[in-house]
């Protein structure tokens, strides 16, 4: 069985963000990036469905520059056996749309049975990239899985999150499924892992070698122009009650009520 | 400017994020001089049109049909779709909620547009439009503009935007063949609904949140018994939903999920980045924490420094007490 599963390299989620000058871009520069914490849900179920099967491949995929290499060895570490790194300065500020074509192009170099990806990546938050790969390559998707259930041959019975509850969605193989925290427990890669990792083979494609004209992605392709970014507003200076627990208890809830009315 | 709006409808109630999104999509075509459409897809859902209108659809596209009585990306992806490309929409509007964000990348993927996720602002400047989404779970915003001439999609967060009446009549188009069974490959089979009465933190107007000051699983139940009597919901940080004391859906945060209640209170959480990052939009913050260095304290509107395990029961005494006064 041929398993994928694609990472993004990102800022950690206790990255200060900045601004950079001029406004058109972050400041990332005291970032500590890492694999995308819902891909490691997708690594971990990839790792888990080839020790089902008994044996296959686990590939994982990554859009990134040189530094992405990183967060492909830790998933090779973890346990999966080659790693495609789609690279090119071409691809830099690609939006999701591009993302997901020059990944769809990459995955296309060989036969899969499944493509596990994180529900979302920390940092742009688009939550896109799964769904469409998966429609350009024409294959069924369910998003944010928290439960996977391959007790039928050639399908997913997959639970996913949905307001106030779970819907339990069918599919058949070959499928793409997009994981959210609850699925399984990422495993920590073991030093044995780590040193077989520096040995395995990472596969780098530039847009030459998936076919990709370089105006449909990056800048360039992109659906959007950005303007500009900006940091929230600071909330307004907050009060800390005093005196007696029990006559503070009861001004809050009067300042909640009559003040701030939102009870 | 054309502009569709999908509107979600679950057992024929029509969610009021979709409302929200109607209203976006009324006020973009008033600054525009444009015409907005509503796309509904259901069965026996006819009465939705009329909720459409009533918040400013001047066309609904009607799929009614036993394909679309439960919600499959497949069958909506079609559906959605088509009602776009009969309508010719310069833009798509969806809510944010699961579904909308399920659907919308397939719907732009088969539209080959492009999409941008949880829009929380915007702005029309001589007839051009601006859109505000968060990014970093809120830690700082993009504003971005559409690429002139081309259609696309965009995703509206809930709570953000108001739902306001504009009555019309609207015309409905039916929506025939949109899609066929064999076009559905992934099927929703069952809807496992969560405990009863517990409101989900994503739709919750008011969240009572604990962290790790709430010491271990057993003690939920007091936030749950605050919760209760504001109609609320019951929240958590990572470091309680990584102890295994409550469940991943309940958590706020970067990894979890972004909230803008009108009302959140936060106890025993210290106010890591990533929690901040996930409920700092909330109109109204408490805060109940033992150690008063807590960085939750700078985002509060509301603080008390005390054991939260003595300040939450008499915090739900005191909030019963004013609902029985009405």
């Amino acid at each position: 069985m041929n398993i994928l599963a694609c990472i993004k390299h990102v800022p950690d989620t206790e990255t200060r963000v900045k601004v950079a000058s001029g406004g058109n871009a972050l400041d990332l520069g005291e970032a500590n990036w890492v694999v995308n914490p819902y891909d490691e849900f997708a690594v971990e179920a990839a790792l888990q469905l080839k020790e089902k099967q008994g044996g296959g491949t686990v590939t994982v995929l990554s859009v990134g520059n040189d530094e992405a290499v990183k967060s492909l060895r830790q998933a090779l570490a973890m346990g999966a056996d080659k790693a495609v790194l789609c690279n090119d300065p071409c691809f830099e500020g690609s939006d999701a749309k591009g993302i997901a074509k020059i990944l769809a192009e990459a995955i296309k170099k060989a036969p899969f049975d499944i493509i596990f990806f994180g529900k979302h990546a920390v940092g742009d938050d688009n939550q896109q990239v799964g769904s469409l790969v998966a429609s350009l390559l024409n294959i069924p998707v369910v998003t944010v899985v928290t439960a996977i259930d391959y007790g039928e041959a050639g399908v997913v019975r997959c639970h996913r999150e949905v307001e106030g509850g779970v819907e339990v969605v069918k599919a058949p193989m070959p499928c793409a499924i997009t994981c959210q925290k609850g699925l399984n427990e990422p495993r920590y890669p073991s030093l044995k892992g780590i040193m077989a990792a520096k040995k395995k083979e990472v596969t780098v494609f530039k847009a030459a070698d998936l076919g990709i004209d370089p105006a449909q992605v990056g800048k360039a392709g992109a659906a959007f122009a950005v303007k500009g970014y900006e940091l929230p507003p600071p909330r307004p200076e907050g009060r800390v009650l005093g005196g007696e627990i029990d006559a503070q208890v009861k001004e809050l809830v009067h300042l909640l009520h009559d003040e701030a009315k939102v009870i | 400017m054309k502009i569709l709006v999908f509107v979600e409808q679950r057992d024929g109630k029509v969610k009021k994020a979709s409302l929200e999104a109607l209203s976006v999509g009324r006020a973009l075509c008033d600054a525009t001089s444009g015409a907005l459409a509503a796309v509904v897809l259901g069965q026996g859902i006819s009465a939705i049109s009329e909720a459409a209108g009533k918040y400013g659809a001047e066309t609904v596209y009607l799929g009614d049909d036993p394909l679309f009585a439960n919600y499959s990306t497949d069958a909506y992806g079609l559906g959605t779709g088509k009602a776009a490309q009969v309508f010719g929409a310069d833009a798509i509007l969806f809510a944010a909620t699961a579904m909308g964000k399920d659907l919308a990348p397939r719907v732009a993927a088969r539209l080959e547009i492009g999409l941008l996720s949880d829009v929380t602002g915007y702005a029309v400047e001589n007839g051009a439009v601006t859109y505000k989404r968060p990014v970093y779970s809120g830690k700082a915003y993009v504003s971005a503009v559409p690429v002139a001439g081309k259609p696309y999609a965009v995703t509206l967060r809930p709570n953000v935007f108001a739902a306001t009446e504009s009555p019309k009549t609207p015309q409905v188009v039916k929506l025939e063949n949109a899609a066929v069974a064999s076009d559905v490959k992934a099927v929703v089979e069952n809807l496992l609904v969560s405990k009863e009465g517990l409101l989900d933190v994503a739709e919750a107007d008011i969240i009572v949140s604990g962290g790790r000051g709430m010491k271990g699983p057993e003690n939920y139940k007091i936030l749950e018994e605050l919760a209760k009597p504001l109609g609320g919901a019951v929240g958590a940080s990572r470091a309680a939903v990584d102890a295994g004391w409550i469940g991943h859906e309940h958590q706020v945060g970067q990894t979890g999920k972004v909230v803008s209640p009108t009302l959140y209170i936060a106890c025993g959480i210290s106010g890591a980045i990533q929690h901040l990052a996930g409920m700092s939009t909330s109109k109204v913050i408490v805060a109940i924490n033992k150690d008063p260095e807590a960085p939750i304290f700078k985002v509060a509107t509301y603080g008390i420094v005390g054991d939260l395990f003595e300040v939450v029961p008499k915090m739900t005494e005191a909030v019963k007490a004013l609902k029985a006064q009405g």
